[in-house]
């Protein structure tokens, strides 16, 4: 654990700064949150791979000071597990967007989730391809307007916590940036799990998102993440079942992790047989 | 000492080339005619501690392997078909960003799922141009397991000192063949480790910058010089960047780094060349046949045909083909394909017109008696 101030130059390229997302883009917010998690951690810059796929989300990796990767749309989890495998050492992050994880990456993400191997994804939700022009993504939910529903998606969404937990992810969670330092606190545990963690963080498009579907700007999209998601197990869903549950939904530290399987259970098996 | 001498099927040649280069890691996932190599090397890896990792799909595969080959390790996946489809985004990716890596790609017949157990050579032209954009890339190939197992070692050695990804081009009958093969001892043959940086950790590292030797010495992820790659076009650093000037160094670099070195690369062999007035030109499986072809019209008829085996078929050996047909009166090229490397052949040789093609897209194996028909046509004589 770290007891120095937070500079978030240590942790940046701040040649590439101001970045690239737009005016009350949410992701700025998890970049925030995930850096003072690093922070808190004591994690040192050579200690952690970032790995990216394509989109606004995966610009992320070229901001930071780590050893980075931005892979293809929907590839950087089994890149992530390559380079976790090869460098078990490495704390390796996954940081990428919606269409990535669950669309593209789809196959990946629920494999990752079933191998635990020791990577944290960190799905930056907005519900929207925003650089390619808000197409919708499989996290959009029906009846959302976007550039390729103009009549309002007819297709629903996935619940990503509830798709990780199926699939067998042993860390999963989910906040909004509407709850900054919640969601570096849920990062923070995340990364400290040893297995495959899933954060999904509520994130938001203004550009896409809001304005196609009168979402108002970013200040109104917070307060709807404000108004609209509680803590696990609240009250108030008693009364309002549609309200969206924050929390740590799954912590699960017996369920062995891949790496330490593989090494266990076949190198070791292996060496020992000789 | 005693020689180690194997029999074995052309699968195992290519993982013992493999284990020989110092192969580290293999992520795959199972298509016939290739499952053979991620079965033997699920077995053998753990045994030297590296490591093995079935995959979800193809494209995860190649995307571990890069991943892997990022944090260090000398790695490798092995497919077939539709699976070297599925593996374009990633080779080309590995190009993009020059990470060394080897593909075996154990051919068969084609377009989809076409024929997953029996010999074709239809992904030549796609081992050369399946990853979108402009690119090199280089592609091997062998007719006989020794050949198999040299390939493979230095299809490692050649991804090392280009930062590129090598396609293995085996097919079908090399795959399952039985042949003896030496495995050399250590040493015998040279093996190229990673071409790391000396730069001291701390100093500015640029993962992109050529040195004095003409390489690119790498660094890993995680050995402190923490570095950035991306598939978008980028700068000496890394870093994204796309002024004009800096894309197109990028795209000329990714390209000359290769085409520039044919003649280094190249590989091939010669059988009979040396008074050849017919030279057949072929690689891989088809070798074998043209051979026999050869050699009965040699000892039959006394008419010179020589062979000329490509062993690597890509970047092409313009040079080296054009002076080995240059005497030639006819030029046949034998492919188990619609015509891919024949067009090679032709575009380089100075009379385009004096090229013949013999092929089979069958599934069956070229046979000497196909190339002879072809020799009969031209020769006007027959055995």
């Amino acid at each position: 654990m770290s007891d120095t101030q937070f500079d978030v130059n240590k942790y940046i390229r701040a040649q590439f700064f101001p970045q690239m997302w737009c005016p009350g883009c949410g992701h700025g917010t998890v970049m925030g949150a995930l850096l003072r998690a690093i922070h808190d951690l004591g994690l040192e810059n050579d200690d952690v791979s970032v790995v990216s796929g394509i989109g606004c989300s995966s610009r992320i990796s070229g901001y930071l000071d780590f050893n980075t990767a931005h892979t293809m749309h929907g590839r950087a989890l089994p890149t992530a597990t390559g380079i976790k495998l090869a460098n078990p050492n490495l704390k390796v992050i996954v940081p990428f967007g919606d269409g990535d994880s669950t669309a593209i990456g789809g196959n990946h993400f629920i494999h990752a989730c079933r191998r635990n191997i020791d990577i944290t994804a960190i799905v930056m939700n907005n519900r929207i391809y925003g650089m390619t022009g808000g197409q919708y993504s499989p996290m959009s939910g029906r009846g959302v307007k976007a550039s390729t529903a103009p009549y309002g998606v007819p297709d629903e969404s996935f619940d990503l916590v509830e798709l990780a937990k199926g699939a067998g992810a042993s860390f999963v969670a989910r906040t909004t940036v509407y709850h900054a330092k919640e969601a570096q606190n849920t990062i923070k545990k995340a990364i400290e799990h040893k297995g495959f963690s899933v954060v999904e963080i509520l994130s938001m498009c203004p550009t896409q998102f809001g304005r196609k579907n009168k979402a108002g700007e970013a200040p109104q999209m917070m307060e709807w993440y404000k108004d609209n998601t509680v803590p696990m197990g609240s009250k108030k869903l008693a009364d309002n079942p549609d309200l969206i549950q924050r929390g740590v939904f799954v912590d699960d530290n017996e369920r062995l992790e891949y790496c330490t399987a593989y090494q266990e259970l076949v190198i070791d098996k292996v060496m020992k047989k000789g | 000492m005693a020689e180690n001498i194997q029999f074995i099927p052309g699968s195992d040649a290519c993982i013992e080339g493999a284990l020989y280069a110092g192969c580290e890691f293999f992520a795959g996932y199972p298509i016939t005619p290739s499952s053979e190599v991620a079965e033997g090397l699920s077995k053998e890896l753990p045994k030297r501690g590296g490591k093995f990792i079935q995959m979800e799909d193809e494209i995860a595969s190649m995307a571990c392997v890069i991943g892997a080959s990022l944090a260090g390790k000398k790695s490798m996946t092995a497919t077939s078909g539709p699976g070297f489809s599925l593996k374009q985004e990633g080779i080309g990716y590995a190009c993009m960003t020059e990470t060394p890596c080897v593909i075996a790609n154990v051919q068969r017949g084609g377009p989809s799922t076409g024929n997953p157990t029996h010999v074709a050579q239809g992904d030549t032209m796609q081992a050369r141009w399946g990853a979108h954009g402009d690119h090199s890339i280089i592609a091997m190939t062998a007719s006989n397991l020794q050949d198999v197992f040299k390939m493979t070692v230095e299809a490692f050695n050649l991804a090392e000192t280009y930062r590129t990804p090598v396609v293995l081009m085996f097919d079908e009958a090399t795959q399952h063949l039985r042949e003896k093969v030496v495995i050399p001892e250590p040493g015998e043959i040279e093996v190229i480790d990673r071409i790391r940086t000396d730069i001291p950790v701390g100093e500015q590292y640029y993962p992109y910058l050529t040195d004095a030797n003409g390489q690119r010495p790498m660094s890993d992820f995680g050995a402190g010089h923490r570095f950035h790659v991306t598939g978008l076009h980028h700068n000496l650093l890394g870093f994204p960047d796309v002024s004009p000037e800096n894309v197109n160094e990028l795209i000329h670099h990714l390209v000359d780094k290769i085409d520039s070195k044919a003649n280094e690369i190249a590989r091939y062999k010669e059988y009979y060349m040396d008074d050849a007035d017919y030279v057949i030109v072929c690689y891989g499986t088809t070798t074998r046949s043209a051979l026999q072809a050869a050699e009965d019209y040699r000892n039959q008829l006394g008419i010179k045909v020589g062979v000329l085996e490509l062993q690597v078929v890509w970047p092409f050996a313009d040079e080296i083909v054009r002076e080995k047909c240059a005497n030639a009166k006819a030029v046949i090229v034998s492919e188990m394909n619609m015509g891919q490397i024949v067009r090679e052949v032709r575009r380089v040789v100075d009379q385009p017109e004096k090229v013949y093609f013999s092929n089979r897209v069958d599934n069956q194996i070229i046979k000497p008696a196909d190339i002879k028909a072809a020799l009969r046509m031209i020769t006007g004589k027959g055995v």
